[in-house]
């Protein structure tokens, strides 16, 4: 992310539906240049806010700018942005090449330039020599890719997303995840996805805004976003999060007493929410805890437990640990290593733990 | 033996179906004025006659005009209300949608009754435009509710895809709307078409002293010598239906191919 002037700048949108509130005060700068993600369960107002931003929905209050300018008023026609709709859009009486030509009809393009224009796109997109297929011949991967060249032939200040892998299928999804991160860079244009799948927007966002409830919770790198998560609701809904019932105390340092594992020395950092001592419960990701073999060395903080289930991944094993003295299990995952047994359900395991890698929920 | 019945049903209704019309051209070139059997000879001379009876001609020429007229008024009007019904929101929409469907349901002697009376009260004369009004009346819903499907069944992010490419919503209507919804509005035209030809009573109220077909038809049953002449005109009408039906399901399957959806219904 380039720290110039935002591409965009959110200040303070709401969006209500009759009575329903859908957006709720949300305010961000997206940079040029950047890969921004939506990211936020069913119904939190994600295409509602991506919408606003083209131009099909009017805002209730609040300010949407592009490039500087507000955009009240501002038609989807004359917006520097276009869009890429979740249902790809592909209009079905023209083909591939009369598709992706569409936006350039008011371009005062001569027809050569057009036909060059639109074979560069075509060729960007991997879909070279395509430009007569009805659309209807379309594979979806195909079609996702038609509606990419079609909307980046206007090389648009932003491109806008709206979920445009949820109707591939898994292995597809994740080739068109690489493509869309190459093409971002290639292109240099500002991308802004919407998704309900967190894994996706960790792999390809710059930053991400997690939404609940026509919210941002959080807005932070995909790697902040994983280890410190500002509350249980962000942790739980970005990867796997373990949460483990402990008392934080605050004498010169913060510490923490976690049942199952025991006191620890705590940073102020790791420490989110109110900050209010006492009862207190402390999330751990399932990589941070290690389950020690004999050959491991000796480390410094362990805790035992006993295995209550084993999931087989093949490049990794999940344990659900039950710690001795804690209430609920903790979900594990170890790289599975040659010459190393995979645990047993009901065996008994040592864990090595650090404190370090926890957040502390308050 | 289940299948056997089923079998006969079938012929019988077939035969209940289609008895009067193959009756029709049978008649139609019987040289006999009688309308009976045994047959006696073959002639054209009742096609002739359609063609060279003045006031029948007219007629047809009034019925053409008039059907060609309320079918595109129609078909305009339906396509309007289609797209405001499918697309947009706006305050008792049920209700002004069900008040504009409302004439399909209504006895057209009613509307027929009604409108005359507007007509007297207005000081106006009954003719050919007051007969295209009452039908665009009476066939506005028909369209509607066929383009409603079409508008229903059109993905309504296409229309937005065109105007964040930067159309306006007007040539958006152009370029993308209108091509999609085009067998909804071929189907429109001739249903509208097909209602106004053969409608009756409207026309029969309002027309004036400006005969529609069936309106001079009815007139023509009074001479039992002109009835072979009406036989006539109903077998080339027939026919011409069988063209137009053959025409629409072409365009309809041609819509189908070029869009590549899975053929559902239809007409053959
Ligand atoms: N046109 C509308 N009228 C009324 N309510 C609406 C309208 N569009 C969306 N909503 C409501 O606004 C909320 C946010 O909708 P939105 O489509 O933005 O959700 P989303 O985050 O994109 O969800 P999803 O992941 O399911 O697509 C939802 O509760 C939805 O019911
Ligand atoms: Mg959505």
């Amino acid at each position: 992310m380039t720290k110039q002037e935002p591409i965009i700048r959110l200040e303070n949108v709401h969006k209500y539906y009759g009575d329903y509130h859908a957006l709720r005060g949300i305010t961000a700068e997206i940079g040029q240049g950047e890969f921004f993600s939506l990211l936020g369960p069913s119904g939190c107002g994600k295409t509602t806010l991506l919408r606003a931003i083209a131009g099909f929905e009017d805002i209730s209050s609040g300010a949407i700018m592009l490039g500087g300018k507000n955009m009240e008023g501002v038609a989807p026609n004359h917006r520097p942005t276009n869009m890429v709709f979740q249902s790809y859009a592909i209009f079905p009486h023209l083909n591939v090449e009369h598709n992706v030509a569409f936006g350039l009809r008011k371009s005062g393009m001569s027809a050569a330039d057009k036909t060059c224009a639109v074979g560069q796109a075509l060729e960007m997109v991997g879909l070279g020599g395509y430009g007569a297929r009805a659309a209807h011949a379309l594979s979806g991967g195909q079609r996702q890719r038609v509606a990419l060249a079609r909307a980046l032939i206007l090389k648009p200040k932003v491109l806008l997303l709206d979920e445009p892998l949820s109707a591939l299928d898994k292995k597809m999804r994740e080739v068109m995840q690489v493509e869309l991160i190459k093409l971002q860079r290639e292109v240099g244009i500002t991308f802004i996805l919407v998704t309900h799948d967190q894994e996706e927007a960790l792999v390809m966002s710059d930053r991400i805004a997690v939404m609940f409830e026509g919210e941002i919770a959080q807005l932070d790198d995909p790697e902040r976003l994983y280890r410190r998560p500002v509350s249980r609701r962000v942790g739980e809904f970005i990867g796997m999060m373990n949460f483990l019932e402990g008392s934080l105390e605050h004498s010169g340092g913060f510490s923490v007493d976690i049942a199952g594992l025991g006191r620890a020395e705590i940073a102020p950092e790791q420490v989110v929410g109110s900050g209010a001592t006492g009862a207190v419960s402390i999330g751990l990701r399932p990589e941070t805890l290690s389950i020690l073999f004999d050959d491991d060395p000796k480390s410094a903080r362990t805790a035992e437990g006993m295995v209550d289930e084993v999931v087989y991944y093949g490049d990794m094993t999940y344990y659900d640990l039950r710690l001795d003295g804690a209430a609920r299990h903790v979900r594990i995952s170890m790289r599975n290593v040659v010459g190393r047994p995979v645990l047993e359900v009901g065996a008994r395991a040592r864990v090595s733990w650090d404190p370090r890698a926890f957040t502390v929920f308050t | 033996m289940k299948g056997q019945s089923l079998k006969i049903y079938v012929v019988l209704y077939l035969v209940f179906l289609y008895a009067p019309i193959v009756l029709l051209p049978l008649f139609a070139f019987n040289s006999g004025t009688v309308i009976a059997f045994p047959l006696q000879g073959f002639t054209f001379g009742w096609f002739i006659e359609v063609f060279t009876t003045k006031a029948l001609v007219e007629a047809t020429r009034n019925s053409v005009f008039i059907a060609v007229s309320v079918a595109v008024l129609s078909t305009c009007l339906g396509l309007f209300a289609a797209r405001a019904a499918t697309r947009y929101d706006f305050p008792a929409k049920g209700g002004v949608v069900g008040f504009v469907m409302l004439p399909l349901v209504l006895p057209e002697i009613i509307v027929a009754v009604s409108l005359l009376v507007v007509l007297i009260q207005a000081g106006l004369s009954t003719g050919i435009w007051s007969v295209i009004a009452g039908h665009v009346l009476i066939c506005t819903p028909f369209s509607i509710a066929i383009l409603q499907g079409s508008f229903a069944n059109m993905d309504k992010s296409l229309e937005e895809a065109a105007v964040d490419l930067g159309e306006t919503p007007l040539s958006t209507f152009r370029l993308v709307t209108l091509p999609l919804v085009a067998p909804g509005i071929i189907a429109s035209l001739l249903i509208c078409f097909t209602i106004s030809l053969d409608e009756f009573i409207i026309a029969f109220f309002l027309s004036g002293n400006e005969p529609t077909l069936p309106v001079y038809v009815w007139g023509l049953l009074r001479f039992p010598a002109r009835v072979p002449v009406i036989m006539a005109l109903g077998t080339l009408l027939v026919a011409l239906s069988i063209i137009l039906l053959i025409t629409a399901e072409y365009f309809r399957r041609r819509g189908l191919r070029r869009t590549g959806k899975r053929d559902v219904g239809g007409f053959l």
